[in-house]
This record gives structure tokens, sequence and C-alpha cells, in this order.
């Protein structure tokens, strides 16, 4: 049996408590893998724990148990393979956006000249469509473009992974539709393989391939992965004229409001495999 | 109603200032006029010789006296005739020098011990009762011990400056870095940034703004100590200055470096301020 790209296994997580030595974990036997070239979102109501898998994948915490395997490597801290995009953007003020993406590219390639960490950034930055914004600063940026410069940051290292952490969540729906189509074109253009956090279900089909979904915390778990069976690259536009996104998105919906909650296992139900659900494809999952 | 009418503050800031000079004037001239008092003693005429004609008049100057001195030192900053008649552009630039010295003395001691006080919360713990104790001393307070040990005034001088200015510089110096936004951190550690890379380009540009408000609170507090400070060790000064004027009873000479006192400290202030603005960062 091959081995995924990066693997997590029995993946659990607590959070100390005063005069409580073993609280409840946010999540535990969390399960599952990306092969690479994928783009896994994980979808789940606040508190079941997405930021801090993200955050665990990332190397910026810790698990209670359980590890991530990627590329054969154990993951132990933080590293330049995996970038991330902050819910946040986290840019630093007091740097413009080329000199944003410049730190980390520096970061990257040390060794490189002020030239080529310049044209590699601005390269970067043309692709999010900040070409003509690249000596602002972030305070004179818009909340979009700052996401825009964290998303140019993070593919600028060109990791083995991104690592997205609800990017859009604070953007509005036009801006989130163009910056979701940008990020659509680069992830066809680079291959990267993208594991992404969401609560948007719409966001979540547009985007992934599979969909992780979790139930509520505390201990939650994962309780299947919904296959998208929309071929890539998905066109915003088209999209809901296809005949298996509404099954899709019903299921989706369908979880969120209901079965997240109220999650009964069923017998054949294993952490260490969760199913493979295609709604809105029959047959595929008969083959 | 002031967005129309920019002129209208310093409109005011003039007339204020007429009537200020206008009561001082009035307050300063009634008492030249000869009172009906008692006699002068003849005795203490005599002491005085030509002052006493004046009978009890307060040696209070009026403005158009101390116009005329300032213009006298304006004229004549950097004359020196001797130990205790030196030009106020010399005495103050002793007095700059002083602070200057005992500010940057203590700025390298603060700034890199306030990184490693606000990196570590160990080291935080373990220095946070003696700076819990020594702040809150009178700087003045170490001069006996500061004249004691170094055996020079002028140095002892420098002594209670920077160790006046030390405290602000270290507590805001340490605030400042303890409190960088933990996003720019995880940016940094993700991005594998080495910790020398990530003290100067991601630490120091982010707690800056707090480490220059820390910088112009000691600049304000060691220009303050400096008058006392040389008022109590001597020799030269601003502070000696004003002292010893007020030894020869030159109460318009006194009011000229007071007022030269607090011209000084604003223009300290607003380099201070000017570097605060350059390096401050909007989010």
């Amino acid at each position: 049996m091959t081995q995924p790209f990066l693997k997590i296994e029995g993946l659990k997580r607590q959070f100390p408590q005063a005069g409580n030595p073993d609280p409840d974990p946010v999540f535990e036997d969390v399960h599952f893998g990306i092969e690479r070239g994928q783009f896994v979102c994980v979808l789940g109501h606040s508190g079941c724990g997405k930021t801090t898998i993200l955050n665990i994948l990332a190397g910026l915490d810790e698990a209670t148990a359980g590890h991530v395997i990627m590329d054969g490597r154990e993951v132990r801290g933080p590293s330049l393979d995996r970038g991330v995009v902050f819910q946040s953007h986290a840019l630093m003020p007091w740097l413009s956006a080329l000199k944003n993406v410049e730190f980390a590219v520096r970061s990257r390639h040390p060794e490189w000249s002020r030239e080529q960490v310049r044209a590699h950034a601005v390269k970067y930055l043309e692709m999010v469509h900040l070409g003509h914004a690249i000596d602002k600063k972030p305070a004179e940026l818009s909340g979009g473009m700052k996401q825009r410069v964290g998303i140019a940051r993070a593919f600028s290292i060109e990791p083995k992974m991104l690592l997205l952490d609800e990017p859009f969540g604070a953007l509005d729906a036009l801006t989130r539709g163009s910056i979701q189509s940008e990020l659509i074109g680069i992830v066809e253009a680079t291959k990267q393989t993208v594991f992404m956090i969401t609560h948007d279900v719409d966001e979540a089909i547009l985007l992934a391939d599979r969909i992780v979904l979790m139930t509520n915390g505390p201990r939650a778990k994962i309780a299947e992965i919904v296959v998208n069976p929309m071929p890539r690259p998905r066109d915003r536009e088209t999209l809901h004229q296809q005949p298996e996104f509404y099954p899709l998105r019903n299921h989706l919906v369908d979880f969120l409001v209901k079965r997240s909650r109220a999650f009964a296992p069923g017998a054949d139900w294993d952490p260490k495999n969760p199913p493979l659900v295609y709604p809105g494809a029959p047959a595929r999952a008969a083959a | 109603m002031t967005r129309n009418k920019p002129w209208l503050a310093p409109l005011l800031s003039v007339l204020f200032f007429a009537l200020f000079v206008g009561v001082w004037y009035l307050a300063t001239s009634t008492t030249a006029a000869p009172t009906a008092g008692p006699a002068v003693d003849p005795e203490y005429a005599a002491l005085l010789g030509a002052e006493a004609a004046t009978g009890g008049q307060s040696a209070m100057p009026g403005p158009g006296e101390v116009a005329a001195k300032i213009w006298e030192h304006v004229l004549d900053p950097f004359y020196d005739r001797g130990t205790n008649d030196k030009g106020l552009g010399i005495q103050i630039g002793y007095s700059i020098a002083r602070v200057l010295g005992g500010y940057l003395l203590a700025a390298l001691v603060a700034i890199p011990l306030g990184f490693l006080i606000g990196m570590s919360p160990l080291v935080y713990k373990a220095l946070d009762p003696f700076i819990q104790i020594l702040k809150p001393i009178s700087p003045l307070a170490w001069m006996p011990l500061a004249l004691y040990t170094i055996k020079d005034s002028g140095i002892s001088a420098i002594f209670v400056i920077f160790i006046c200015s030390l405290w602000p510089m270290l507590v805001n110096t340490a605030f400042g870095v303890a409190s960088v936004r933990r996003e720019w951190l995880n940016v940094a550690r993700t991005l594998e940034v080495k910790p020398i890379r990530r003290a100067f380009l991601v630490i120091l540009p982010a707690a800056a703004p707090t480490i220059l408000t820390g910088m112009r609170i000691s600049i304000g507090i060691a220009w303050l100590v400096i008058v006392a400070a040389e008022m109590l060790v001597g020799g030269t000064g601003i502070g000696y200055f004003v002292w010893n004027e007020w030894n020869n009873l030159s109460i318009t000479n006194i009011i000229t470096a007071i007022l030269l006192i607090g011209l000084v400290g604003m223009l300290l202030d607003h380099l201070l301020a000017w570097v605060a603005r350059a390096i401050s960062w909007r989010e």
C-alpha cells in the first residue's frame, strides 16, 4: 500500500486546564491523508479544532498524541516546506507589499542577489494581480489586497504544501470570489498541494477535491471525507449548473446543520479509515 | 470653526502672551514707586551702598529688563570670563553634553537588556524585583554614592542622568518586545527565520514605536534632572548657572536661564517625536 504525500495519524489535542489533568480533547483519533497535487478542505463548525489541526500541520502547535508525516518525514516544528496563509493576513505593517514578500523569498533563498529576490517577489505579486501596488504599505491596501499579498508570500517560497486558514473569512463576497478564482489559477499552474480550512460550503465545493467533514468539538472526529465529483478546474459561474452540484451541496449543508452535532458512527465506521462519500454520483461510488 | 481660521490659535497665543507680559509689567512697576514705609536703616544702607537707594524694592525685574538681558545673552552666548562667569551658550552646552552622554549610555544598556527581558519570561521574572525597587528611587539620591565611588563631579552628573534615563527605556523596550504580535512571530517561524534576523527584522521594527516612547520619556526626565544635578555638583552647566545667579541675586539671569531650559527641553522632545514618527507604522 503506497503512503499518501501527507499522512495524519491518530492526531489528538488537549489544551491544559487548571485542576483537570485529563481535559476533553478538542479532537481525537483524526486520521487522513492528502495526495500530491490534491486540494483538500476541512469543513466544520467553530470549535472543532480546524485551526489547531492546521497549526499542527504548520508546526506551530504540537499534538498531544499522534503524528503527521509529510513526504516520508515526520513534521516537527515549522518549515519552509509548508507555506501558511494566515486568517488575519499577518503582514508586517512596517514593510511594503513587495518587502513583505521579499522577506519570505530572502528566507527561502538567502544566497540570492537583491535583484533575484526582487524579481521573484514581483512575479508572485503579479500572479495575484498586485503588480501596481507593490510599494504600498499594508495600511494602504484593502482587506482583499492584503490577503492577496499573504497568498503571494506563501506561494513565493514554493513550498511542498500550502496551508490556508480561512483566508477569505473576513472578505466581502465579491472580493472573495475574485481571489478564489485567482487561487484556482495559481494552484492549477503550480500543481500545488493545498490544505485549507473553511466553514463556507460553496467555497469548499469550488476549491476542494476532497472535503473533510468534522463533527463538533470537543472530541471532534472526522465523520467522513466527501469526494467532489466535479472535475478541475471548476468555474464559479457554471459550477451550479452541473448535475452533481446540488446533491453535493445539500449533503454538505445537511451535515453542517444536523449530523455534525449528532454524529452517531455506525458499526463499520473506522476512524483510521474515514469513509469516502460520493454524493450525487452513486455510480462512481460503486466503481 | 478653527478649520477655516488657522490663524486663530496663534492669535490667541499672542494675546495670552501680551496679557501675561502686561500683568508682569504692572506687578513689577508698582513696587518701583517709593512707598511710605519705614526709613532704611542707615547701617543696612552702608552695607548695600547704592542698592539701598531703592529702599525695600524687590529684585523682581520687569519684562523690559529680562528682554534686555536675553538680548545681551543672544549677542554674546559663548563668552568666558573665568569659572563663575561663562556665557549661557557654554553653560547649556555642558548640560546638553552631560544629558546626551548619560542618555546614550543608558540607551546602550537599556535597549539590549530590555530586549532580553522582553524575549525571556524567565529573565523578566528574575529581574523584575530589582527593577521594581530601583525604578522609584529619585536619581539625585544616587548622587552621594556616585560622588564617593566615582570621585568626579562631572562623571557623577552623567551617572545620575544615566540612572534616571535607564528605567523608562528598559521597561518600554521589554514591554514592546514582549507584546510583538504572535502572528508576525509565527510568520517568522514558518519561514525558518534565524534568531538574529528575527530580532532585527521582525521584533525590533514591531517594538520600535514602544521603545521610542520610552526614549522620549527618558529624555524628558533627563532634562528635568540635569538642572538639579548641576545645582548639586556645581562648576558648569545651566543648573549651576541658575544656582550661581541666585547667589548673585540676578533674577533677570535666572529668568533667562529658565526660558532657555524650557526651550532646549522642547527641542529635545520634538527631536525624539520626529524620530518616533519616522519609525512608527500604521495598520
